[in-house]
């Protein structure tokens, strides 16, 4: 048996296929997926380019050019600090979208992978994770999060610690809900039959079926934390000054709204536009993985 | 009868969710560094004073028999003492739950005012201009943080146009209802979107029924198939979608009182957190789960009433 460079491998299959898989990905996407992934891409490029794209440092503090209105030079004016907002609206991408991220996927793992568990093995692990789910949405979520981060103080951290103990909860439901429906369907009762570890079944048969619905729904959770998020820091409670954040923004305007109004109206129409994007990724996917299931790889 | 059964075993399986809140909070609580007896006398207390204090407060008895003693003092209406204000919890929220469901009361309201209209429009319009204008209105609705709407509500409507007060709640109904618009409209601007979405598909569903068939079949034009018809049979949901968006509408409350300065529970919240009064967190914590439950039940509630009324009819 050779293995010569230039001899074929079976990944050369994978690495062939993979274009056109994409291709007739893509070409299935619906106007407002396709919109909302360029506005969305648009942001994170905005986010990471932020430097190139204004001559102002968000940190530094001029108290000469303090509460300037909006002009050519400064085109979303300046705060009570003399700081240029949209550099802070521009660098204020990295960490919203940043926080959003993380604050939506990590918990989609985790709470996917309990709750399909819960739902493949039932008995007393899903007993007892129903009871825990029941405790978690019998509260709020913002009050829940507010009480976690009165304990572990507030802070960017601290905030990552809240939303990853509670925010699994609704995906653990809904994963569950899915396998429940899925465990009895024929190809997953002839795979535990064959008599394949749980681990195969549940990671190789059944989750590539179920996980469809937790990506629908994340993407308006998405939108939901980067409100959560900048609605702790517009309280306080979130990321601390002076890291430019979407909502300390708005609350460092909300002093001077009546001789200022550009400082907590404009960094808001950054959110609404992120929010807007994201939205519209839901509506194409909905409509991409709504009611049909994933068959193959 | 059955309407006692099914009230009993509903405050029955909500027992050991609050059973739950109530454990979850007390032992993270006491997980928190520091003496709360300490933060109390703000450190200027001998150590005899200080266990004279633990003493009356029951903190030197064992953990299990705190909770135990925690759980049977909110049942009968004791929450624990203010560290700030040092004055009994309960009375602390009482002073402000009128307030508190005053507002989630009226953004409620607003919220159905606001969507039941447009619902109807973007489903007898169903994928023409309309609809779609309204999708994207609520997309937009839906993505604006409610401190940031707010905010410029209190610019427009009060700051240029003078017409709503921009802080407080006010005194007396009328005075109360004035004050509380802009915060429950703010409220409602975010909820709508999620009515709107439930409903224009809970009335596409009753448009292919058939006993809206049958009324189409007899001539009935279609704007009376829609209000007598499908209108009636796709309200029944908006209870149980309020009743499934109450945490959002709880949370929007928080942020909301915070931007208006509306001295309700969720400004105490913020306050209660910013200051480290434990007893007060706990208590609110306790309150706004049995708010939550509350509704849920009173929504099942609704809704069995209305599904056994209809099943006899």
């Amino acid at each position: 048996m050779s293995l010569s460079p230039d001899a074929p491998t079976p990944l050369d299959g994978v690495a062939a296929a993979a274009p056109a898989a994409w291709r007739a990905e893509v070409a299935r996407w619906t106007p407002s997926l396709w919109v909302g992934a360029a506005l969305l891409l648009g942001l994170v490029l905005a986010g990471i380019g932020a430097p190139w794209l204004t001559p102002w440092d968000p940190l530094r503090q001029d108290y000469g050019a303090a509460l300037q209105a909006p002009s050519a030079a400064h085109w979303f004016g300046t705060d009570s600090l003399g700081r240029d907002v949209f550099a802070r609206a521009l660098y204020a991408i990295r960490i919203d979208l940043a926080i959003g991220f993380w604050t939506t996927y990590v918990p989609m793992a985790i709470g996917v992978l309990i709750g399909a568990y819960a739902g493949l093995v039932g008995g007393l692990f899903d007993t007892v994770l129903m009871r825990v789910i029941d405790v978690a949405l019998a509260l709020p979520f913002l009050v829940l999060i507010i009480v976690i981060l009165a304990i572990l103080g507030p802070g960017t951290r601290n905030i990552y610690i809240a939303v990853f103990l509670v925010g699994w909860t609704m995906y653990a439901r809904l994963a569950r809900a899915e396998m429940l429906v899925e465990r009895e369907k024929d190809y997953l009762l002839a795979a535990r039959t064959l008599g394949y570890s749980r681990t195969r079944v549940l990671l190789r048969h059944a989750l590539p079926n179920i996980l469809n619905a937790s990506i629908v729904f994340s993407v308006s959770d998405f939108i939901l934390n980067i409100l959560l998020v900048s609605g702790l820091s517009f309280l306080g409670l979130g990321v601390p000054p002076p890291t430019p954040e979407w909502g300390a923004m708005v609350a460092d305007g909300k002093a001077f709204m009546q001789q200022a109004w550009w400082i907590a109206t404009l960094p808001g129409l950054v959110i609404v536009l992120t929010g807007v994007a994201l939205s519209l990724i839901g509506d194409g996917l909905t409509h991409r993985l709504g009611d049909r299931h994933v068959t193959g790889h | 009868m059955w309407l006692l059964r099914f009230v009993a075993v509903r405050l029955l399986q909500a027992v050991p969710v609050l059973l739950g809140v109530t454990l979850i909070v007390f032992l993270a609580i006491h997980l928190v560094p520091g003496d709360p007896v300490q933060m109390m006398l703000q450190g200027r207390a001998t150590e005899a004073t200080l266990a004279a204090y633990r003493e009356k407060l029951g903190l030197d008895r064992p953990l299990a028999m705190q909770y135990l003693r925690f759980v049977v003092d909110a049942v009968q209406g004791d929450l624990g003492t203010s560290i700030l204000q040092r004055v009994p919890v309960a009375r602390v929220i009482g002073e402000r739950l009128g307030v508190s469901l005053a507002l989630l009361g009226f953004a409620a309201l607003l919220s159905v005012v606001l969507a039941v209209p447009l619902a109807v429009l973007a489903a007898a319009r169903r994928q023409r201009l309309a609809d779609h204008l309204i999708r994207l209105g609520g997309t937009v609705a839906f993505a604006m943080p409610s401190f940031w709407i707010g905010l410029l509500l209190i610019l427009f409507f009060g700051l240029q146009l003078r017409w709503f007060p921009i802080s407080g709640a006010g005194s007396g109904f009328a005075d109360r209802l004035h004050h509380l618009f802009l915060p429950a409209l703010t409220i409602a601007l975010f909820l709508a979107p999620l009515l709107i979405q439930s409903l224009r598909a809970a009335m596409l569903e009753v448009l292919t029924a058939e006993y809206v068939e049958v009324a189409r079949a007899k001539g009935l034009g279609e704007g009376r198939v829609l209000l007598k018809y499908v209108l009636r049979g796709a309200l029944v949901p908006v209870v149980t979608i309020l009743a499934v968006n109450i945490g959002w509408l709880v949370s929007g409350s928080v942020i909301v009182e915070s931007v208006f300065s509306v001295a309700g529970l969720g400004m105490l919240l913020v306050h209660a957190v910013s200051t480290r009064d434990y007893p007060v967190i706990q208590g609110l914590t306790v309150v706004f789960a049995v708010l939550v439950l509350a509704v849920n039940l009173l929504a099942d509630l609704a809704y069995a009433l209305i599904d056994r009324r209809a099943r006899v009819a």
